[in-house]
């Protein structure tokens, strides 16, 4: 095989990637009645997504990825209830607010050590929050955004109770951030990202910017979690604070450490096992899901992260 | 007469109050084949990190190709031609070395920041990646984690992301630096057999290798130039060997 | 105005003896422990269980959250933190996140999630009042107490660094672990005892700060952020950065929560960001520290 197809073949999709997808727009179909909890799936699998380009891509650890979010979330609120009503519209002024944000913010997460960045990421998820409680005249402030009445999508699909357009839009949204993103992943700037996580000094050697890069993947991600953050609120007509709050950008990083860092299925997989998981038990009580997830983080990261996929070196010894 | 591609204007670097490159002004010539040598701490590390950005000189200025580059960020001194290799590999582990190498040739062709069109889909650099790979012998292990390969393998492929560069002034940082006795054949053919028109600064202590490739010699001894010329000069000349006081035959194994 | 300046420094000398035990974690194991707030937790509830189910008078309880809380801290360090060293600090983080869980969930469930409240003794209810008018001085007998506590505290330890051979063996950890192990200074054993000592300093500024913080199962959440700040804008390798750093914040907080109350802790988190961005490794960095 000659150099140029093996470097072709990375990016071509697998068989099992296109079987998986077929399988996911099956469910809207097939399990119409748990469209509600596809929906939050949908919302949660893009939102672990975009923080998958920063942490898994880029190695940017963000304990503040729902400052973007909660943008997102805001923006398409406001947008529907004092401009437009259109969904699409909505999304799309959502995402570039909350890439206008990423872009601001992203000098932030250049310099200074992970605990800086770790701060500084927390920091303005925090300020968000302040300030969106403060401005309650327009925001709700802790009462939160409600009301948000949403035209039919495309101009035909009215959302209805059942939450089977929602889910359908949300689905995809994902779809289509999905594939865009796969095939950025395994382009030139793609590459250069993944070799910006493995050495940054080298990177800048074969004459490539190392900030610029990653002040544009950063912004990036920052429009994919406002996109997930508007389709909450449009789906479920109500924004509120916990929008930007730690537990959700701790929630979202959990998800996709689940689902597996670095390879884009993360997220979906991520969400998925999350959120059954996190229906299931919090059945019984909220407080045991903290802390079994708890448990579960420690013991996992205390055995190590890889091991979660690859259930056969579980009982090897270490080479 | 030869032109110079790379000169340095009473470069100064101090640490605190410790001058670690004192007032040099360096000269390299087009096609030069130019050895900087000292003993250990003489800071010729220093002086690398000076003239690609990594540092920045407390004063003093560099100049490539007539231009001023004192203020310019290191990746963009590449993209001028101004290429090192490190004493200690930068490689991206994860990558293999064809990987790797696709990435610094567009680097170079200025196509990395193409975002749809998937790597590989240019032809051009698959082929001048399988030209670098066969110039470096590192064809059979092409395909393999570079975290995977045998260090004498990644110092060469350390050397090839840099001539990936088509550079015009080519900072060597130690290349036989730590390689097996077995593997140092194929580092030092690989240094001798790089392009005539292309400026060679090759730090070294392997003697043999600094004898054998330089056409000039600069001697640096405390951040500060004591000496320089031939290599005849140099081997004769009593200051130096009052330097090195009989170092001359420590290779590095 | 004297008065709030005052509350400033007593709650920036609380956030200093609570802070301190994370910012020398970081500069001694590089471990970001999130964890640390639960520690403090377990100290302020160790204080109000035995004040009020075992019935021991307050200044008993003190010395009590010290021990038990480093004692706590000491075999954690043993079991669970020790493997840990030396991983990404994305998994550090996690796990510390996943232990914090775990307590604020236990507490939860064993305890209660009502705030629990603090009967101070009587002396500890006075008010001293200096000066009039505008340059009136009013300062609570406890907040003094807690000043004068920290500031001995504070003390001392710089005491314990500078003088003794576990300070020298310490800041010699700090600097380089490999070459202190090389040395011969049994790196494992003051790895666990400054944990220990951190840990135990959490929990006895927790006890302290009972009453000022408020007892209850989210404390490490809520004030999770500005231990981390202390630490990321006074710098883990001295004790006068964090020192500073708690200080300026503590009135930082104090004075914003009373004059701009809606806008309070916005100004503490921009002001956050802004000393970041302008000193990324924090404003007190040695020169030539790794």
């Amino acid at each position: 095989m000659s150099f140029q197809t093996s470097l072709l073949a990375r990016s071509r999709w697998r068989p099992w990637e296109i079987g998986a997808w077929v399988v996911l727009w099956a469910l809207p179909l097939v399990a119409g009645q748990h469209a509600a909890l596809i929906n939050e799936i949908a919302i949660l699998a893009l939102f672990a997504l975009s923080l998958d380009l920063i942490l898994g891509y880029a190695g940017i650890v963000s304990l503040g990825h729902a400052a973007f979010f909660g943008m997102g979330a805001y923006g398409a609120g406001l947008f529907a209830k004092h401009v437009m009503p259109d969904p699409l519209m909505g999304l799309l002024v959502a995402m570039v607010l909350s890439a206008l944000v990423g872009f601001i913010t992203s000098p932030m997460i250049v310099r200074g050590t992970d605990l800086t960045r770790l701060m500084v990421t927390m920091g303005v998820a925090l300020v968000l929050y302040e300030l969106a409680n403060k401005f309650d005249g327009l925001t709700g402030g802790a009462d939160g955004l409600s009301g948000v009445v949403m035209g039919p999508l495309l101009g035909r699909f009215d959302f209805d109770l059942g939450a089977r357009v929602a889910s359908a839009y949300s689905m995809a949204v994902l779809f289509l951030a999905f594939v865009l993103m796969r095939r950025m992943v395994h382009s030139p700037f793609g590459s250069s990202l993944q070799a910006l996580r493995d050495n940054r000094l080298r990177l800048s050697a074969i004459g490539l910017s190392v900030n610029g890069r990653l002040a544009a993947v950063y912004t990036l991600a920052a429009a994919l979690a406002g996109a997930a953050g508007a389709l909450l609120t449009q789906t479920t007509g109500f924004a509120s604070l916990d929008a930007f709050e730690f537990h959700r950008s701790a929630d979202v990083m959990l998800a996709l450490v689940i689902g597996g860092v670095g390879w884009l299925w993360g997220g979906i997989v991520g969400a998925i096992a999350f959120k059954v998981l996190h229906d299931l038990i919090s059945a019984v009580t909220v407080q045991y899901w903290t802390f079994w997830i708890g448990l579960f983080l420690v013991v996992l990261m205390l055995v190590g992260r890889e091991k979660l996929f690859r259930p056969w070196t579980w009982w090897k010894k270490r080479s | 007469m030869s032109d110079v591609v790379l000169r340095t204007h009473a470069l100064v670097k101090r640490f605190g109050g410790i001058p670690a490159t004192n007032d040099v002004s360096l000269v390299v010539e087009k096609g030069a084949r130019h050895a900087l040598i000292g003993p250990n701490g003489a800071g010729k590390t220093t002086l690398i990190n000076l003239l690609t950005g990594v540092l920045q000189p407390t004063s003093g200025r560099v100049e490539l190709l007539g231009q001023d580059i004192s203020k310019l960020s290191p990746h963009r001194r590449v993209g001028l031609g101004l290429v090192r290799t490190f004493q200690i590999n930068q490689l991206f582990a994860s990558f293999t070395p064809l990987e790797s190498l696709a990435l610094a040739v567009a680097s170079r062709l200025d196509a990395a920041r193409r975002f749809w069109q998937p790597v590989g889909s240019d032809a051009a650099i698959a082929t001048e990646c399988e030209a670098l790979l066969g110039q470096f012998r590192l064809l059979e292990h092409a395909e393999r984690p570079t975290r995977e390969l045998p260090y004498g393998k990644r110092r060469l492929l350390e050397i090839a992301l840099a001539v990936a560069q088509k550079p015009q002034v080519l900072l060597l940082d130690e290349p036989a630096a730590g390689v097996p006795a077995a593997e140092r054949a194929d580092i030092l053919a690989t240094v001798a057999a790089l392009p005539a028109e292309v400026a060679v600064l090759l730090i070294e202590h392997d003697m043999d290798l600094v004898f054998s490739f330089a056409t000039r010699i600069t001697v640096l001894v405390n951040g500060t130039m004591l000496t320089e010329g031939s290599p005849a000069e140099i081997a004769a000349d009593p200051q130096v060997k009052a330097v090195y006081l009989g170092d001359t035959e420590i290779a590095h194994g | 105005m004297l008065t709030l300046l005052f509350d400033g420094i007593a709650f920036g000398m609380l956030l200093f003896v609570l802070s301190l035990g994370l910012a020398v974690t970081m500069g001694l194991m590089n471990f970001i422990n999130l964890a640390h707030g639960a520690f403090a937790m377990a100290g302020g509830y160790i204080l109000v269980l035995l004040m009020q189910k075992a019935g021991w008078p307050f200044l008993a309880c003190l010395p009590a959250a010290f021990l038990l809380t480093a004692l706590a801290g000491a075999g954690l360090e043993r079991l669970l933190y020790r493997p840990m060293y030396g991983k990404p600090h994305l998994d550090q983080v996690l796990f510390s996140i996943g232990l914090v869980f775990m307590a604020v969930a236990g507490v939860d469930y064993f305890i209660g999630s009502e705030q629990k409240n603090v009967q101070l003794p009587e002396f500890f209810r006075q008010r001293f009042e200096l000066g009039s008018g505008a340059l009136s001085l009013g300062m609570g007998s406890y907040r003094l107490f807690i000043v004068a506590v920290c500031v001995v505290l504070a003390l001392s330890l710089q005491a314990l660094l500078a003088k003794t051979r576990f300070g020298a063996r310490l800041r010699a950890a700090v600097d380089d672990p490999r070459v202190a192990a090389g040395l011969g200074i049994p790196v494992d054993r003051v790895f666990m005892l400054t944990f220990a000592v951190g840990s135990g300093l959490a929990g006895l500024g927790g006890a302290l700060g009972a009453d000022l913080l408020g007892m209850e199962p989210a404390f490490p959440l809520k004030y999770m952020v500005y231990f981390l700040i202390v630490c990321a804008v006074g710098g883990t390798s001295s004790i006068t950065g964090p020192l500073v750093a708690a200080l300026v914040l503590g009135i930082a907080d104090v004075f914003g929560k009373y004059y701009v109350p809606k806008l309070g802790s916005f100004i503490v988190y921009s002001l956050m960001i802004a000393i970041l961005l302008w000193r990324p490794q924090g404003l007190f960095v040695r020169q030539g520290v790794r």
